[in-house]
């Protein structure tokens, strides 16, 4: 109902015929943009679900075989071994637009590009187990990257998809209703004044005749 | 050129040097809340960090301040001592968020 106070008059009610015009195509927009999204989210959450595992799994065998090159090796050998790394990684950042959502995209270059470089020591005195864990490490690193990618772009997404199922709840639940209870108060309210405003002028009318007749 | 930071557990990290990313050690909670603000404090620096989940556990509050910015992103990754189901919460946590119930179902 008419909780807010409205002028019952033609303009008033124009006026908000046209707002609940715009409020109903927006919220259909919304709507639309909310099952998109939707749609969207729910692969990046099946993708992120897959990657986590792998990422996972492969960074407890990575660790592992780390495990056994610290038992086999002294630490202090470990730490020189990997004190000073040979490849460095850079990463380029993009944006991807989403349902005008910016998702990051990323990419990254490894100065040296030959998979073999990525020991940083000599083999001479390190274990092969040392080898086998960076090796592993490294295989897992494009999927942890990968997995930033989609974990934010999950993050990202779901902030977004919570933000348009608010509005349109808004729209549809508060907005619309209210709009459409004020149109109604206004048009009865109008219709009302019309009928009095008709018995009145009968009114007068028979008034005024039997003014006339008495006259006569 | 951004970079990427990894947090953990100094054997943690450890590996990852090899690999060229930037480690921080941090062997509690305390440091790695520490190391974790002064990498975001200038921020755009770094654009993904990894952080062991042990530690990630107790800064939950600090690493949910970046959940709506599109940079850092900031990625628990599980420790030495295996998965703690950490990253699994956070990505149920997500679903949950954007459509109001578990719909997973696990």
């Amino acid at each position: 109902m008419a909780s807010t106070a409205v002028t019952p008059t033609r303009m008033v009610l124009n006026q908000l015929k046209g707002r609940l015009r715009t409020a109903r195509r927006g919220h259909k927009l919304l709507k639309d943009k909310r099952d998109e999204l939707m749609r969207q989210f729910m692969d990046v959450v099946k993708l992120n679900k897959q990657l986590r595992i792998r990422v996972e799994e492969g960074l407890t065998g990575a660790f592992a075989s780390l495990q056994v090159a610290s038992a086999i090796m002294s630490p202090e050998m470990l730490e020189q071994a990997l004190l000073y790394p040979r490849q460095s990684v850079e990463l380029g950042l993009k944006y991807r637009n989403i349902m005008s959502v910016n998702v990051p995209e990323y990419s990254f270059h490894t100065k040296n590009n030959d998979p073999s470089e990525i020991y940083p020591y000599g083999f001479a005195q390190t274990s092969g187990e040392l080898d086998d864990a960076l090796d592993k490490l490294a295989r897992v690193f494009q999927d942890m990257l990968e997995l930033a990618q989609v974990e934010k772009t999950m993050q990202l997404l779901a902030e977004e998809i919570e933000k348009t199922r608010r509005r349109v709840n808004a729209l549809e639940y508060v907005m619309i209703p209210e709009l459409e209870g004020n149109i109604k108060y206004i048009s009865m309210k109008l219709e009302e004044n019309e009928n009095s405003t008709k018995v009145r002028l009968l009114k007068v009318k028979e008034m005024v005749l039997q003014d006339a007749h008495d006259y006569k | 050129m951004l970079k990427i930071a990894v947090i953990g557990g100094r054997e943690t990290v450890m590996g990852f040097k090899a690999l060229g990313l930037e480690t921080f050690p941090a062997a509690d909670a305390g440091e790695a809340s520490r190391v974790l603000r002064s990498l975001t404090r200038d921020s755009g620096d770094y654009a993904i960090i990894y952080i062991e989940e042990n530690l990630a556990a107790q800064l939950s509050s600090e690493i949910d301040k970046f959940k709506d910015s599109p940079t850092p992103a900031i990625i628990l990754i599980p420790g030495r001592e295996g998965s703690l189901g950490l990253g699994q919460t956070a990505l149920k946590a997500a679903v949950e968020r954007a459509v109001g119930t578990n719909i997973l179902g696990d």
